[in-house]
């Protein structure tokens, strides 16, 4: 139970029933849709992308509490951030729930998005995760569809 | 004699182990059943004792693979009630077997504005074959209606049914929502109209006595693997008459009858489709599979697993806010669940930590999923080995579902 709890935490449990930012931004330039096959996840994320700030993102879709809450609190975390920058989180990101479960969780500069600690202890869970933040860097680069598996 | 799960369960020493400290709840049999020793016996006696290529040799080895490979033949034919044992094709699965007829037969019959009739339950395996072969030939797709119970509309079946109808493929037993077919009646409206019937049995077989002959079908195909053999195995059973008329699905060694550099001729039913050297070791565990279902008694497990799932969908009742997709009365024990608030693969990996094993997704029938206006389902599936104390396990790992959803 402990380890469950640890990954259904309130924060998650919390933007897994009310989205933030659920929907497309007005003036939004970017698009990208990520699908995850193997379970039907499916979700788009649109960006307002201006001078290489992210001015506004908002998502739409589908999936488990996981990629839903993952996509939520991501959107939080990049307005007003530039483009690198959510380069840099990503990666930091990844790191974490990707990370040894019995390393040290590191989650500098992650803010609220340390959270998904949790998730390294349930490796098929970590592309619920991330699917978000590949349908992000999608949407940034080039657009398309990102299909994780 | 009553049915003795808990000796049944001692046959399949995987039942005995811990998963997350917690007793293993196995409730994931229709997507692969657990085997029992006797299987794994088997296929190491062949391999320890009497391996060698089959068909080919004429020394004692090759004899001994041979002979015990084509006893699983008969072996298989009896199981099914086939007329000859020639018309059973070893294949890798179910899969392949579809494949094999949508690529011999289909490519055979199929010529433009023709249509092939599928329901809208059935696993991709049935359906994704099938709308290739009509994309390919310029033909048509038909797909029979379900009701909200999750049962075949059949009237609207029939109506599908029409001259230009060259095949109609359904499931004995839907994957994901337990529904048993009316596998008789389908196949005597297609025969009435001179439709050649293919039927998937991968959830049927391991659960009651199948009789082809009885359902009148021309084609059935299952998977030994669901069947608790070993993976790698498939059977096609197909009337000789439609069998032998078919051109060859693989081609190369071991399905001709002989081959110059001017052209080949193929080999008679079954080798013709039967190309390279098959799964020996698999075949074999296919045979101890079936003799371990025929020893339990295919009408005795059918009857103690419709007990199982009365106990289950009673227990199950008792959980707030969860409800079952597919609740036809003539339904196998597969039980797919939705619960409000909860996505099943959040359900899936709560079930996991507390030992209890379902399949989470849309269990390859999204055509289905979209029906039911659902991405996916958690799916308990029981089987031969499960006992109450499995249904108890899942009862109690869904009540810390809700509890760990309520925050």
């Amino acid at each position: 139970m402990s380890e469950l709890r640890e990954l259904y935490q309130s924060v998650i449990l919390d933007h897994n029933r009310r989205p933030r930012n659920f929907g497309v931004p007005e003036g939004a330039n970017r698009h990208a849709e990520g699908k995850n096959p193997l379970c039907g996840d499916h979700l788009s994320v649109h960006v307002r992308l201006e001078d290489g700030v992210i001015e506004d993102v908002g998502f739409e879709g589908q999936g488990c509490a996981i990629s839903k809450a993952s996509a939520s609190l991501m959107t939080e975390a990049l307005k007003g951030r530039s483009a690198a920058d959510a380069e840099k989180i990503y990666q930091a990101f990844h790191d974490l729930v990707t990370s040894d479960p019995r390393s040290e969780p590191r989650a500098e500069g992650l803010g609220k998005l340390a959270v998904f600690g949790g998730v390294r202890e349930f490796p098929m869970r970590v592309k619920c995760a991330t699917l978000c933040w590949h349908t992000l860097r999608s949407a940034l680069a080039d657009g398309g569809e990102v299909s994780t598996e | 004699m009553s049915y003795d799960v808990a000796a049944v369960r001692k046959d399949f020493p995987i039942l005995g182990r811990e998963v997350h400290g917690k007793p293993l709840a196995f409730l994931d049999s229709a997507a692969s059943a657990q085997k029992p020793r006797a299987v794994v016996e088997a296929m190491s006696d062949l391999y320890l004792r009497h391996y060698a290529n089959v068909h080919r040799g004429v020394y004692q080895l090759s004899l001994e693979a041979t002979e015990m490979l084509e006893a699983v033949r008969d072996r298989v034919a009896a199981f099914l009630g086939a007329a000859d044992r020639r018309e059973i094709v070893f294949v890798r699965n179910a899969t392949e077997a579809l494949n094999l007829l949508a690529y011999s037969y289909g490519r055979h019959h199929l010529e433009a504005g023709d249509e092939v009739l599928v329901t809208h339950m059935e696993h991709h395996s049935n359906f994704v074959p099938w709308q290739v072969l009509c994309e390919e030939r310029g033909a048509r797709l038909r797909v029979a209606p379900i009701d909200d119970r999750g049962v075949l509309i059949l009237e609207e079946f029939e109506k599908l049914l029409s001259p230009r109808t060259k095949i109609a493929a359904f499931a004995h037993v839907s994957n994901v929502l337990g529904t048993v077919n009316p596998v008789r009646e389908l196949s005597r409206l297609c025969r009435e109209r001179g439709v050649p019937t293919v039927i998937d049995g991968a959830q049927a077989v391991p659960h009651q006595r199948v009789d082809v002959g009885a359902i009148g079908c021309d084609f059935y195909t299952f998977s030994g693997h669901k069947l608790f053999g070993p993976t790698g195995v498939g059977v096609l059973w197909g009337r000789a008459e439609l069998l032998e008329e078919m051109p060859p699905f693989l081609t190369g060694g071991s399905m001709i009858e002989s081959v110059t550099i001017q052209g080949t001729t193929f080999a008679g039913i079954p080798q013709r489709f039967e190309a390279g050297t098959p799964d020996v070791g698999c075949i074999v565990g296919l045979g101890a599979a079936i003799d371990y279902v025929e020893g339990l008694g295919l009408d005795a497990i059918a009857a103690y697993e419709r007990d199982l799932l009365t106990y289950a969908e009673a227990q199950l009742a008792t959980v707030p806010g969860l409800r079952t997709l597919g609740t036809a009365s003539h339904k196998a024990a597969v039980i797919s669940l939705v619960m409000d608030d909860v996505h099943p693969h959040d359900l899936g990996t709560i079930l996991d930590r507390e030992g209890v094993a379902v399949r989470t997704g849309h269990h390859c029938a999204q055509p289905l999923m979209d029906r039911f206006g659902v991405p996916a389902t958690a799916r308990a599936s029981l089987a031969l080995y499960n006992d109450e104390s499995d249904v108890d396990a899942l009862v109690r790992a869904l009540h810390v579902a809700r509890e760990v959803f309520a925050g």
